[in-house]
């Protein structure tokens, strides 16, 4: 099998051919969905399949369509300022839902200080307002080749 | 615990993963799948189809949480959204629709891009529904994007089927475009409140009263494979006339009549005959499909790059037709007379 140009279709371990799927969501009461469709549109045009889950998104929501679709990355849009109180809750259901394999990156209004006890809790990246998408698209990459 | 057993003990993880060993077709999956065909056959597949913006997934959504409530019925969901043919990406958004399933653990929403398939449906559809069926769950619903005209994947796959339309998007042209109406069991006419309602109804009764009614209940949608129609001579009561329904979906409106038309079409299926008839048609048409697949790759493997190569170039030359080069490639794949070789063009020409 040849390697597609992207690079998102990938040989599986298990054989036959697979794309990185990717669940973006909106977790809390926040209703500022345009940042979240651009990084969904990005990631389908560097040839990911995104699940797009939209608004108001509860942790166990979350969780549940993670499972259900078997994601390789969960992507969370918290413009509200409550992502240290939503992402401890969502990395703890994924990792009892037995999916502690799926990475977790942020994007949204998050201050400095909490990046590092965000990487703490396990999520791999965290991005603010003017990042590139070509930067999300890259580190998200490099999370699956590993 | 092999997948298999996971599967079929209720695992929820291990459906996901057998789901999507399943879409990648994984030789794991191909093997699970082969195990699991023995536990399939009883789930009733609702296929929901219509052109984008008519509101389906609310639909669905409705159809789901009813089947859910009335009946307890365990309902998988499986949307269908179209890969982007440049880059193989896809915005898979369907979910965004069915909120009101979130936290119920009788349903299961698995989205699917359709990878480059042009029928409405991805080429592992079929099979992510068979474990779905495998799985315990009474009713699978497939929904996708349907124009209409090429996107007729989903009356092969699906028992019961169901076209929605919804005014004001142009639809009475589209009522007029003959796949829509050869494939759809039932048709809805959703977001009933816009103005136009009723001519898209009109339009749509109209042209059903030109097709209906014909053999087409007896016929295996878009495939021209004849099913023998049964020897019990068929009333009029046997034969199927699709209801028109207005709903508004996202008020729940009109939700019950659709779900008892499709309680009555399951229930038509089998007095009449016809689900013993569709399943075979449509077993028979995935038997084809894996047939034809397997003796290519069985013929692939048999003829070295270089042979293939030299018989193309025979061909190009013009001293060798296609047919005979299949021939030859068919009954000696691994030598070419050398009269064709050198391009002895009167030797070439014949066969013996």
């Amino acid at each position: 099998m040849t390697e597609s140009k992207t690079s998102s279709e990938r040989i599986a371990p298990e054989g036959g051919s697979r794309r990185i799927r990717v669940l973006v969501a909106k977790p809390g009461l926040d209703g500022h969905d345009r940042g979240a469709k651009v990084v969904a549109r990005a990631l389908r045009d560097a040839g990911m399949e995104v699940i797009y889950t939209g608004l108001r998104q509860t942790p166990e929501m979350i969780a549940e369509a993670a499972l259900q679709e078997d994601v390789d990355v969960v992507g969370l849009s918290i413009l509200s300022g409550a992502h240290m109180a939503l992402t401890p809750r969502i990395m703890e259901l994924l990792k009892s839902n037995g999916q502690s394999n799926v990475k977790v990156f942020i994007g949204g209004i998050i201050p400095d200080e909490d990046l590092y006890r965000l990487k703490e809790m396990g999520v791999t990246g965290v991005y603010g307002p003017g990042a590139s998408t070509d930067d999300i698209i890259r580190d998200v990459k490099h999370a699956m080749e590993g | 615990m092999s997948l298999t057993s996971s599967v079929l003990a209720g695992d929820r993880l291990a459906l996901a993963r057998l789901l999507s060993q399943v879409e990648n077709d994984s030789p794991e999956g191909r093997t699970t799948l082969a195990e699991l065909f023995l536990s399939t056959g009883k789930a009733h597949l609702i296929g929901v189809t219509g052109a984008p913006g008519t509101g389906k997934s609310s639909l669905v959504n409705q159809l789901a949480l009813h089947f859910r409530r009335q009946d307890n019925k365990r309902v998988a969901i499986v949307a269908v959204d179209p890969s982007s043919p440049f880059t193989g990406g896809a915005v898979l958004g369907d979910r965004v629709r069915m909120r009101d399933l979130a936290g119920d653990s009788g349903v299961f929403i698995r989205s699917m891009a359709s990878r480059g398939s042009l029928g409405g449906l991805a080429q592992t559809t079929a099979s992510v529904v068979q474990v779905f069926d495998a799985a315990g769950y009474d009713i699978v619903i497939i929904e996708t994007v349907g124009a209409g005209q090429g996107e007729v994947d989903i009356a092969r796959l699906a028992h019961t089927t169901i076209v929605v339309e919804a005014p004001g998007l142009g639809d009475d042209i589209q009522a007029i475009k003959a796949g829509i109406l050869e494939v759809a069991d039932i048709l809805v006419v959703n977001k009933a409140d816009r103005p136009g309602v009723e001519n898209t109804e009109k339009a749509l009764r109209s042209m059903l009263e030109l097709a209906h009614p014909t053999q087409r209940v007896f016929k295996h949608h878009g495939v021209s494979m004849n099913v023998d129609v049964p020897k019990t001579t068929p009333s009029d009561k046997m034969i199927w006339f699709p209801p028109i329904h207005r709903t508004i979906a996202t008020e729940g409106i009109g939700i019950p009549d659709v779900a008892e038309s499709i309680a009555k079409h399951l229930a038509h299926l089998r007095q009449s005959g016809d689900w013993a008839a569709r399943e075979r048609a449509r077993l028979e048409v995935e038997l084809e499909a894996l047939i034809q697949e397997a003796l290519v790759s069985r013929f692939r493997a048999g003829v070295s790059q270089k042979r293939y190569d030299e018989v193309v170039e025979s061909v190009i030359h013009r001293t060798l037709s296609p047919w005979e080069a299949v021939k030859m490639l068919l009954n000696s794949p691994h030598t070419i007379p050398s009269s064709i070789r050198r391009g002895n063009r009167g030797e070439g020409g014949k066969s013996k």
